[in-house]
């Protein structure tokens, strides 16, 4: 393994824990604007109190990722910005729209609506400029024609479906989170039911996914033909059936790290597939990459913080854990 | 409005909000850590509410500060791709170190919020200090990726693209020092002062409380060294950028001509003579570069640069002065809380340091101009070839509006309630 194939790694690590972490708090946004029956206050109620407003700080993950993304593979980074402009300035609008309603809600103003369509855009884009990547078409965009560049690489039914695949894999992860959140029984049923229904969700949109995957040819290749694929495959399918099987059992804590493990799965899923491709299907990892000194740096910069970071990450659990215990 | 104009109007709108919400997050965990501090020695409740309060301030400004970094981040390569595809491998050092630095305040920010009843006094306030020491990292690692854009080291420069790349020597890049000195120092002095400032105003409207005075003594505490040493920051920045980047120091003081001798002007026709050799060299004879030296299109715009200087160095100045006051007050054992002209002078003074700091921000980064990596790459250069930039300039400018409206009110609520 290459000194750059580590960095790529930790990238899509930085993104997996985006997912699982703010992917949950996004999805929380999606059950708010969801919310209904008897029960529909207590939903609401129990979403807020899940997730604080400090939590926008799981941002700071996805921050990580692009700023090793234009430190290690400056190329790759550059031609993403240019072409996946208006998806991602959207996506941005999103992150700040989200912000300010939950603020505004947070401490007893207004903007519920916008909270909630804010959270549901941000996963959308997000899994549209994912799809758009991985179906080739950000890497093969030229020529002077604004729509040629601009639009059509991203409006595709291809890109359309990744994105409501990301936005069911957060509203099935934060539901899931939601039925250990919940202290009444029927409230967890609440959310048990909606965890089972967008479990099934994502396992349909996936299949149309792999319907309309001959749009991107290699992440067919990557995700049907080669062996460590198999292997992936099977475990997210384990992670899957599990998942169902804990929500079915109301074993909540099993089914939360399924859950997670199901979600973590499917990126590296994707990663693998379009491997050694950044942005396919020119920018390889190999070639998009900056300087080895550079790369020897962001490394030693990655590990020193993670020195720091993981010991800190322990204490903060070990002082919630023991709140919870008093 | 061309694309390029849009593009960078679109950079100073988020960089102009998320320099607010940088500042508070670097100075507002000093003050409620000498809240703490001070509860701890004399168990006085004031002391604790001040600390809980600041402590909710902080996570609050710090959640909007990581949604207006997100933006920054990815705006970064939005609007200028040609830039960070040159510059990413360089200042991507600084940038990483920030990210983490920024995570270890998150956290330990978390253990100070929700740890007040769960950990020993000790580990309690040393989360604070962590807090505190992570702010002020963050700070200065994202002012040396600037200051490389302002004296750019580390690379031979073959064909319009970079070799012979060297992160370490671009992170020791000269400008750094004076640079990180003078943010850090006026992040102190704009917060301090401005906390002292609404108490100030609080007590002027009668409301003499015990927990107005406390916190007017902290604020005070925080912001006026910082408001005193601000200006011997500001004579070192500014004899770096009279060696470093004369157009821009040019422009600050609207010099046209290159002369030895040369004054300060100060309005139309109204000039201190000798002044600005004096200031910049330390020497009233010294040669100063004036804009001739440099053809007309690698000018700054000398107007814009030049009224944001003097904002910057006028409020600066008020407030040193302001902070003077306040040492020699307290120097004669008099009680500042009942001094109603300094109360005045203070409340005054609120606004005063965030101004510069904006004023400030503006003179370092249209002073650099035309140039994006100074004489290096122009800004023209390095904008993204996507058309109709007016259109996200628009919404991102509208959507910051209706965030900034949120934010103030919610400040508002926790301060006057």
């Amino acid at each position: 393994m290459s000194l750059s194939e580590v960095l790529a790694g930790i990238i899509l690590v930085a993104l997996t824990a985006y997912a699982v972490l703010a992917g949950a708090d996004f999805g929380g946004g999606i059950w708010d604007f969801l919310a209904g029956g008897p029960r529909k206050q207590q939903q609401r109620a129990l979403i807020a109190h899940a997730i604080a407003p400090v939590w926008e700080a799981n941002h700071v993950w996805l921050i990580l990722a692009i700023v090793l993304l234009f430190t290690c593979f400056p190329a790759a980074f550059a031609r993403l910005a240019i072409v996946l402009h208006i998806p991602l300035t959207l996506m941005l609008i999103g992150i700040v729209l989200r912000g300010s309603a939950f603020m505004s809600r947070s401490y007893g103003g207004g903007g519920g609506r916008v909270f909630a369509v804010a959270s549901l855009m941000t996963p959308l884009l997000l899994g549209v400029s994912v799809g758009a990547i991985a179906s080739g078409a950000v890497g093969s965009a030229r020529g002077g024609n604004f729509f040629a560049v601009y639009l059509a690489p991203w409006l595709t039914p291809f890109a359309w479906v990744v994105g409501l695949f990301a936005l069911a894999c957060f509203g099935f992860l934060a539901a899931v989170y939601l039925t250990l959140e919940a202290r009444e029984r029927e409230l967890q049923d609440d959310f048990r039911s909606r965890a089972i229904l967008f479990a099934a969700l994502v396992f349909t949109i996936a299949a149309l996914g792999l319907m309309l995957s001959p749009q991107a040819p290699l992440v067919e290749r990557g995700l049907l033909a080669t062996r460590w694929a198999a292997i992936l495959h099977m475990g997210t399918a384990a992670a899957a059936l599990t998942v169902f099987w804990a929500l079915w059992r109301r074993r909540y804590r099993v089914a939360r790290v399924a859950a997670v493990a199901q979600v973590s799965l499917i990126l590296w899923g994707w990663g693998l597939s379009q491997f050694p491709y950044l942005v396919p299907p020119d920018l390889t990892i190999a070639n998009a990459a900056a300087p080895r000194i550079t790369l020897e740096l962001a490394l030693i910069a990655v590990v020193g913080g993670a020195i720091v970071l993981f010991p800190s990450l322990w204490y903060l659990l070990k002082v919630f854990k023991s709140r919870r215990a008093a | 409005m061309s694309d390029l104009l849009a593009a960078r109007s679109q950079m100073a709108v988020s960089l102009a909000f998320h320099i607010v919400f940088a500042v508070i997050g670097i100075a507002m965990p000093v003050l409620m850590v000498i809240a703490e501090r001070r509860w701890q020695r004399s168990g006085d409740p004031i002391y604790l509410d001040l600390a809980k309060r600041w402590a909710r301030g902080t996570a609050i400004l710090f959640a909007v500060g990581a949604v207006s970094g997100t933006v920054l981040s990815f705006e970064l390569g939005l609007l200028w791709p040609r830039f960070m595809e040159l510059a990413g491998p360089l200042v991507g050092m600084p940038f990483s170190l920030e990210g983490f630095a920024f995570f270890t305040e998150a956290i330990f920010l978390g253990v100070y919020l929700y740890g007040w009843e769960r950990v020993p006094p000790r580990a309690h306030l040393i989360a604070g200090v962590l807090v505190a020491a992570g702010g002020v990292a963050s700070g200065i690692f994202v002012v040396i990726a600037n200051a490389w854009m302002n004296t750019p080291t580390g690379f031979t420069l073959a064909g319009g693209n970079f070799t012979d790349i060297d992160p370490i020597a671009a992170m020791r890049t000269p400008a750094a020092l004076p640079q990180a000195l003078h943010m850090t120092l006026a992040a102190y002095a704009a917060l301090g002062m401005a906390v002292a400032g609404i108490h100030a105003f609080l007590l002027l409207r009668g409301r003499t409380t015990a927990f107005n005075r406390k916190a007017l003594a902290i604020g005070l505490l925080v912001g006026a060294p910082a408001a005193v040493l601000q200006p011997f920051s500001g004579d070192i920045a500014a004899r770096f950028v009279a060696r470093r980047q004369p157009v821009k120091l040019a422009a600050m003081e609207m010099l046209y001509e290159t002369r030895s001798g040369a004054p300060i002007t100060l309005g139309p026709g109204i000039k201190i003579p000798y002044a600005l050799s004096l200031l910049a060299f330390h020497d009233p004879h010294a040669v100063v570069q004036g804009l001739d030296r440099v053809p007309r299109d690698e000018w700054p715009n000398v107007t814009l640069v030049h009224v944001s200087f003097d904002v910057m160095v006028t409020l600066g100045t008020y407030l040193a002065l302001v902070g003077l006051w306040a040492g020699w007050l307290t120097l004669r054992k008099r009680d500042l809380a009942a001094h109603r002209p300094f109360l005045r002078a203070v409340a005054i003074g609120t606004p005063c340091g965030f101004i510069a700091v904006e004023a400030g921000w503006m003179v370092t980064e249209l002073g650099r101009q035309p140039w994006v990596i100074y004489g290096v790459l122009k800004t023209a250069d390095a904008v993204t070839p996507m058309p109709g930039l007016i259109v996200p300039f628009t919404t991102i400018t509208l959507v910051y509006c209706g965030l900034a409206v949120i934010v103030t009110r919610l400040l508002y609520r926790q301060i006057v309630q």
